[in-house]
């Protein structure tokens, strides 16, 4: 550490705050620091490179690579007959699931703020009960049910109808931590010029709740994306996962098609992981002062008491940025 | 068979999420590219998808075999035990990353000063991160953790998509041989989930209170 430059350690660290938090953990290489990472990278991508390689191999002695199995995947008829359909399916679940369990989400999270006991906690055991149970079984009861009384099984109904249960409980939290997170002075002002309770709700509460929660609600649309698959294994509702199970054994391309359709999922996702970044970044930017954004992780992870799957974060206003 | 596929993916979701998370923060650029990389590219994946491949391509296709098959004893015991330990090793892939993002946030709540005092006296990055700022950092993500457990026993129904035995696939077959009981398998079900998912959310929350570090 002697060794380090007098001047070389403050200038580097001046010159790019943002990497402080990783910084915070190890000092600015000197020499023999810069050493040791030099080995320890050579070490790690040999080790990766070996492990392509024998990945690779062994694809190769399955037969895997030849490419006849690859080029099934760029051939229109396929997209046309398969993927396509099935990646409509995945969107049309997914879309109409948040758009049904957007005011259902919001009715309940008012209701669990409700003054009165008897709307409080009738509301408050629909949202964690349905929070609880695995969105396959939500499925698997929603599909059942549909067929015993209208007598047509309906896959589409059975995921739907599950994942609005499922989120819109989730929503229900966000919508809760977002008129939570209004500050309180808002709701005493709004009183102490006589406006009623219903015209605070909808006049001062929940717009604001709305927009603070806009990046919660993207990123619970990756969860409703990756959650449609489910529907593919008991209900038997043909999205994207199930539509390329029956490309891949039309072509006798299981591991291809596999692949192919996990890098779309992924890019979806990370597109609306973008999308909600750059939401918040937008409302961090837009208002002064101390704002508050409700934000969930990615997974939906929910947890019956504590509520650590919708969590209210402080983000420094633009005035705190200027203070910096 | 819900709790034994929860219990080992748990354990094996926290060792490999520790160890992703220690090489996100690592000084060495091509880990912390690898493990970002990795984390991103498999939190995006569908879990059915996932736990799908495990069986339908690594197993069938590639010929990986994590059971041993026997002569003379009935093959549906090697299926079973094939397909339970493909869905633990699934659930450990995907659970991990959830573990890694959890503990890298804990790492964020250790205040600086710490590692600084503790580089100050001459510890290595090893030593400063396994001595000093891990242990604060998973004591401060507890109740984080305690979510992920509670999504990971839900999840343990996706493995029904491969045939293992847990409850979904139970429900299933209830459904088909007493239909007329649909409500009644229904709540049975959702109430063992919530005696499952109860306890643990509790128990989490009581020891991220016991365990918390005062700052």
């Amino acid at each position: 550490m002697t060794q380090l430059a007098p001047d070389a350690a403050p200038k580097a660290r001046a010159a790019k705050p943002a990497k402080d938090r990783a910084s915070v953990l190890y000092d600015i290489p000197g020499p023999r620091a810069r050493r040791v990472n030099l080995i320890v990278s050579v070490v790690f991508g040999l080790l990766l490179v070996l492990l392509a390689w024998y990945v690779l191999t062994t694809l190769a002695g399955k037969n895997q690579l030849v490419a006849e199995k690859w080029t099934p995947l760029v051939d229109p008829q396929n997209w046309t007959t398969y993927l396509l359909p099935g990646l409509w399916a995945t969107m049309e679940a997914a879309l109409l699931s948040v758009v049904i369990a957007l005011p259902i989400g919001a009715l309940l999270g008012i209701a669990r703020l409700s003054d009165h006991a008897w709307v409080r906690w009738p509301a408050a055991v629909i949202v964690e009960f349905f929070r609880a149970i695995p969105v396959i079984i939500l499925m698997l009861f929603a599909f059942e049910f549909w067929f015993l009384s209208f007598g047509t099984a309906s896959p589409f109904a059975g995921v739907v109808i599950g994942l609005v249960l499922y989120n819109g409980s989730v929503l229900a939290e966000v919508f809760r931590a977002g008129i939570l997170a209004v500050p309180k002075g808002q709701t005493e002002a709004a009183e102490a010029i006589g406006l009623r309770k219903g015209q605070i709700m909808t006049g001062i509460l929940l717009p604001q709740a709305i927009t603070s929660m806009l990046p919660a609600v993207v990123s619970q649309l990756v969860v409703i994306v990756k959650d449609t698959a489910l529907g593919g294994i008991l209900v038997g509702y043909v999205e994207l996962r199930r539509a390329a199970n029956t490309s891949a054994s039309n072509y006798g391309n299981l591991l291809q098609t596999y692949v192919l359709i996990a890098v779309v999922y992924i890019v979806i996702n990370l597109l609306l992981t973008s999308l909600a970044g750059y939401l918040e970044k937008r409302l961090r930017t837009r208002r002064g002062g101390r704002t508050r954004v409700a934000v969930t992780p990615v997974d939906g992870q929910t947890d019956l008491l504590g509520r650590q799957d919708v969590t209210v974060v402080d983000v420094p206003g633009v005035d705190e940025f200027k203070k910096k | 068979m819900t709790v034994q596929l929860t219990f080992w993916s748990a354990i094996g979701s926290f060792v490999l999420g520790v160890l992703l998370a220690a090489m996100r923060v690592s000084p060495v650029p091509l880990l912390r590219g690898f493990a970002g990389t990795w984390v991103n590219v498999i939190r995006n994946i569908p879990l059915t998808l996932i736990i799908i491949v495990m069986a339908q391509v690594i197993a069938n296709q590639l010929g990986v075999r994590l059971a041993q098959r026997e002569a003379g004893v009935n093959p549906q015991v090697f299926l079973d035990n094939q397909n339970f330990r493909l869905a633990v090793v699934g659930f450990i892939i995907y659970t991990s990353t959830f573990v890694c993002e959890a503990v890298r946030a804990g790492i964020n709540t250790v205040p600086p000063g710490q590692a600084e005092a503790a580089r100050a006296i001459g510890l290595k990055f090893t030593q400063v991160l396994g001595i000093v700022v891990l242990p604060q950092a998973v004591r401060a993500v507890i109740a984080p953790l305690g979510s992920v457990l509670i999504a990971l026993t839900k999840n343990t129904t996706v493995a029904s998509a491969i045939g293992v035995a847990e409850v979904a696939l139970l429900m299933n077959t209830l459904i088909e041989n007493e239909a007329d009981k649909l409500t009644a398998v229904f709540i049975v079900v959702a109430a063992g989930f919530i005696v499952l998912t109860l306890p643990t959310g509790l128990f989490f929350g009581w020891l991220a209170k016991r365990k918390a570090v005062r700052r």
